[in-house]
């Protein structure tokens, strides 16, 4: 990394904010959160790259309104403001889908709402928003739903191109039932990696790769 | 007979964790011993009993179409669906600080364990998500309501208790290194849910009218029209 350093856009620790959670400090492979949302919906590409932006948005602003307000709520009740922002967002995102993307939005049915109790957005939240400035603040958001976006596309990626052999909606490997493309050397499709089970599997798989590739990430 | 087949319903097919990955983060955060698992999944339990009927409540009386005519005839025309996810988990907030008062008071061992988890079943997707299915499946009734959520709460307390027996032994195989503790819990609970998803054909068995197969591959969206498939298949 260090691209935004070197054009001169941030500095050396405000690039670290993005620059971790995509690898060494990911939310869903390291920190373990925010898994709830990641395995259900990405049975297909397009809902995952959905799922990933409307989390981007919601952690983007839900940031920087916790960091602003963050001097003046009182630890006492500081759950029940950030479920509040959170939900306020989140009904945004759902409304919006529901206006242009109908479909999708079925598909994606309660996990959008899920958003609300995805433990990402809070944990980002009681740990880096409430003890840091705004612009930090934002840049951590959207690292982290880089971060996300990141493990949720790859799962959504090889759950499609191999359960149903499309990638977006488009057959890139040929048509199954006119037998062309692949399918013409006898290849069939992986039903099995559409139900969500897989999705599980391929999130361990990510795993192990990312851990045996940094060897300090491994346990115990 | 109704609510003998919810139960079983909501615990083994339609089970939080291994059906539809709600409460992930607390199931793998809190599941490296037994003990705290069982905590886990009582509160668990305990929240989801009383939040679904109540939010059953607000649902039927002030969030549905046409709901608030109770109060005067001529607030038939509100819809305040929208408002559902702010009003839920107001309601699921509220609760789990009333439970963390009284878990604090008359069991401070528990309190202790549990630890940061307590007010972070606020924030569990199981929670939220026992609510809106049930919103979105529309039970009939608030005993029905109750029902769902005793045995969904069950069925997650059911999960995490075998994944925290599980990981209590796999700590004596050689496991490789890089897949130690998360990743091999990851795959374990993905086996885990392959073996739940035989009990998919549990009461639909045979005699239920037979549903369109989906004929659209990109129509992946519906888990169970898919164990169905798979059911047909086998058969």
């Amino acid at each position: 990394m260090g691209l935004f350093n070197k054009v001169g856009l941030l500095s050396k620790k405000d690039e670290k904010l993005i620059s971790d959670p995509l690898s060494d400090n990911n939310p869903i492979t390291v920190q373990v959160l925010g898994i709830c949302s990641a395995l259900a919906i990405t049975a297909e590409l397009e809902a995952s790259v959905v799922m990933s932006v409307s989390v981007l948005f919601v952690m983007g602003v839900g940031n920087v309104v916790i960091s602003m307000i963050r001097n003046i709520v009182p630890s006492k009740i500081r759950i029940i403001v950030q479920l509040t922002v959170i939900a306020t967002l989140v009904i945004i995102v759902d409304l919006v889908l529901k206006a242009f993307a109908y479909e999708l939005s079925k598909t994606l049915s309660v996990f959008i709402g899920l958003i609300i109790t995805n433990c990402i957005i809070m944990g980002r939240f009681e740990a880096f928003a409430l003890g840091n400035g705004l612009w930090r603040s934002f840049l951590d958001g959207i690292g982290n739903a880089f971060g996300y976006a990141v493990i949720l596309v790859i799962v959504g990626f090889f759950r499609e191109l191999l359960g149903s052999g499309t990638l977006w909606g488009f057959a890139v490997l040929g048509d199954p039932i006119d037998k062309t493309g692949l399918y013409a050397l006898g290849y069939e499709n992986n039903g099995f990696m559409l139900l969500s089970p897989m999705a599980l599997i391929v999130v361990g798989i990510i795993i192990w790769v990312q851990r045996a590739r940094s060897k300090h990430l491994i346990e115990e | 007979m109704e609510h003998i087949e919810l139960f079983f319903k909501s615990v083994f097919i339609d089970n939080m964790v291994f059906a539809t990955f709600l409460g992930m983060c607390s199931y793998l955060a809190v599941s490296k011993k037994v003990s705290t698992a069982i905590g886990l999944g009582a509160a668990v339990t305990f929240v989801l009993a009383i939040t679904v009927p109540l939010n059953w409540l607000l649902d039927q009386y002030v969030l549905q179409d046409g709901a608030l005519t109770w109060l005067h005839p001529s607030l038939i025309d509100y819809d305040l669906s929208f408002l559902s996810f702010i009003l839920f988990i107001a309601t699921i907030a509220t609760m789990v600080q009333l439970v963390e008062i009284i878990v604090e008071k008359f069991s401070p061992s528990l309190y202790n364990s549990l630890g940061i988890f307590l007010p972070l079943i606020a924030v569990n997707c199981a929670i939220l998500g026992g609510s809106l299915f049930m919103q979105s499946r529309e039970i009939a009734s608030i005993q029905l309501a109750t029902t769902y959520g005793i045995g969904s709460g069950f069925g997650f307390f059911l999960a995490i208790l075998a994944i925290a027996a599980i990981r209590e032994k796999i700590r004596y195989s050689s496991v490789p290194g890089p897949l130690r503790g998360l990743g091999i819990t990851f795959i374990i609970t993905g086996l885990m849910a392959i073996g739940f998803m035989s009990f998919g054909g549990m009461l639909t068995g045979g005699d239920e009218p037979a549903k369109e197969t989906v004929s659209d591959k990109n129509e992946v969206g519906n888990e169970d029209d898919l164990v169905y498939k798979i059911n047909q298949e086998i058969n």
